[in-house]
């Protein structure tokens, strides 16, 4: 693929603007490897907390009408134990920038694991203060702009690496937590997580999770997360990556117009496969070239300019 | 997700039972496809569809009593409402050879039966073998030494020697392919460590080789990477994989699988 889809976020050197996204399939290496061999211009890893969690039971996931509702619960095997998962991927021939997703139910926890996971190997980590479906943790976190603070700055000081936070779009104004991160040091964005959401079994009148409330994601909240993306692309001067509902270059063109330099893919590899990494790539060449722009970044923000 | 009633329940053997339920794109799946069970207020399993008919529009899983959701699945009767998501991912390739080798072990036979009655409609050559610890424990005998009948052999082995040749299926297996007899395919379903002497065996003799696999599953679509096995998804590049594929994951397969919090637990 050409120069025209690179894209440098915080650092990372991506050779095309898709990535997959955290919380998909990112539990073992393999499954990593897969998906830089697919076509990801970025692999993400499944979060990752100091201790092992199996999550929550089954039903984890419900098939929605344009989507998926899930609760896992942050199932990973322990940042220790992953540590050794992941460490030398690159020998292994991983040629993408490797970001691993780290949570924790203190600032403390966030650093700790993010320190063992960037000591393994990682290029980055993206913080999960996002994930709407785990007490004391996720959202919980990233719903509080001085919390999010607090985390940031701990990761910060014990990482030389770069931080993406990952947005949670349930809050009242994403723009303050956004404004929060970066003061704290923050080097990228990353919007949105999942959508908290439910659905209930009308035979059985009872709600279908295990866990009762879980995440939305797929096509459907992507007007939610463009809209996201976009308003935060006013307030910050870091890199935003996309996402929630990409499955098609369409997509990740508008998420580009909004204002997103990249764009994480997770819930579209059920219908579309792994090869929805390129044939996302491939398309956003088409539009540029057709379009007569020079590069990507040449459409990143472009529809706040009149 | 699809909610359904239970139409029908079996016992089949020793702490076994077949529950039959009406669903059309189950029925319509192919041997060798699994389908999701929601037991409501318990928990959703992968289980594979042990009897398919079309016409009526009804499906079977075969269910073995092992922990909360089997025991669940075991208290319900006709009436009660499950849900169903699938069928998933990909069966039995049943389009290679006139002569196979269909080898089950335990509750394995339950994904076996719908390809056996498939084969037997192509008039395929099939040597069936059937293991199991006990007698009791010989899933589906009564019903596939009937679809069989005049069409195919079927040689039964248990542990014990309460039935049959007394020993492993496995053994069984490996007498009748070193005895010279030349199979298209062998088809395995079972435990992973029986799969796994099936793949030693299916190289060794130069036979293609159909296994089905099982993991630990949460999404079964292919996103949440609980069933990772190598490079694949069990949920959608499996349940049933070739010889060649499975030489591909050969560091894994017969050695671990993944817990649902992604560590290794040993075969």
């Amino acid at each position: 693929m050409s120069d025209r889809l690179a894209v440098e976020i915080a650092g990372l050197k991506l050779p095309n603007p898709t990535m997959l996204a955290a919380g998909i399939l990112g539990l073992s290496p393999e499954s990593l490897l897969q998906a830089a061999e697919n076509g990801a211009g970025a692999v993400v890893t499944k979060s990752v907390g100091l201790k092992s969690r199996v999550g929550y039971g089954n039903p984890a996931v419900v098939q929605v009408d344009r989507g998926l509702l899930n609760a896992i619960g942050l199932a990973n095997p322990g940042a220790n134990y992953f540590a050794e998962e992941i460490r030398g991927l690159e020998k292994r021939g991983l040629r993408v920038p490797l970001v691993a997703s780290v949570f924790g139910f203190s600032s403390e926890e966030f650093a700790e694991a993010a320190k063992i996971l960037t000591k393994a190997g990682a290029d980055a980590v993206e913080l999960n203060v996002s994930c709407p479906h785990v007490e004391k943790t996720g959202s919980e976190i990233g719903q509080d702009p001085d919390l999010v603070r607090e985390v940031v700055e701990a990761v910060k000081t014990k990482i030389g690496k770069p931080v993406v936070v990952k947005l949670t779009p349930n809050v009242a104004d994403i723009v303050e937590i956004a404004e929060a991160a970066v003061k704290a040091g923050a080097d990228a964005m990353a919007a949105i997580n999942t959508v908290r959401a439910m659905a209930i079994d009308l035979e059985t009148t009872q709600p279908i999770l295990a866990n009762k409330i879980g995440g939305l994601s797929g096509s459907v909240v992507k007007p939610v997360a463009v809209r996201c993306v976009y308003e935060i692309y006013d307030a910050v001067k870091v890199p935003i990556i996309g996402c929630g509902g990409v499955s098609d270059w369409r997509d990740a063109v508008e998420f580009m117009l909004a204002g997103a330099s990249a764009v994480q893919i997770g819930t579209a590899i059920a219908s579309r496969g792994l090869g929805v990494f390129k044939s996302v790539t491939k398309g956003i060449d088409s539009y540029i070239k057709k379009k007569g722009f020079r590069s990507m970044t040449d459409i990143v923000g472009l529809s706040h300019k009149r | 997700m699809r909610t359904t009633r239970i139409a029908n329940v079996q016992d089949e053997c020793v702490n076994v039972k077949s529950l039959t339920f009406k669903d059309k794109l189950c029925a319509n799946a192919d041997p060798g496809q699994f389908v999701m069970v929601w037991i409501p207020r318990v928990d959703e399993v992968p289980m594979s569809l042990s009897r398919l008919d079309r016409v009526e529009r009804s499906v079977a899983v075969t269910v073995k009593r092992v922990g909360e959701a089997t025991t669940a699945l075991h208290a319900m009767k006709i009436g009660d409402a499950i849900g169903v998501r699938g069928p998933f991912g990909r069966g039995y390739e049943t389009s290679h050879g006139r002569k196979v080798m269909i080898v089950g072990g335990g509750t394995g036979s339950a994904s076996l039966a719908p390809l056996v009655e498939e084969l037997t409609k192509k008039k395929t050559d099939i040597a069936l073998m059937l293991g199991a610890k006990t007698r009791g424990e010989l899933l589906f005998l009564d019903r596939l030494t009937s679809i069989l009948a005049g069409k195919g052999r079927i040689m039964a082995t248990t542990e014990d020697g309460s039935y049959g040749l007394k020993g492993l299926v496995t053994a069984q297996a490996e007498n009748v392919l070193a005895s010279g007899e030349r199979f298209d395919t062998i088809y395995a379903c079972g435990p992973e460590r029986m799969m796994h002497k099936m793949f030693a065996l299916s190289r060794k003799f130069d036979v293609r080789l159909q296994a089905s696999l099982e993991r630990f599953m949460k999404c079964a679509i292919g996103l949440c990477g609980t069933c990772v096995i190598g490079k694949y998804r069990v949920c959608r590049d499996g349940p049933v994989f070739s010889s060649e594929q499975l030489l591909e994951v050969e560091e894994e397969f017969g050695q671990f699988r993944r817990g649902f919090d992604g560590r290794r637990i040993a075969v």
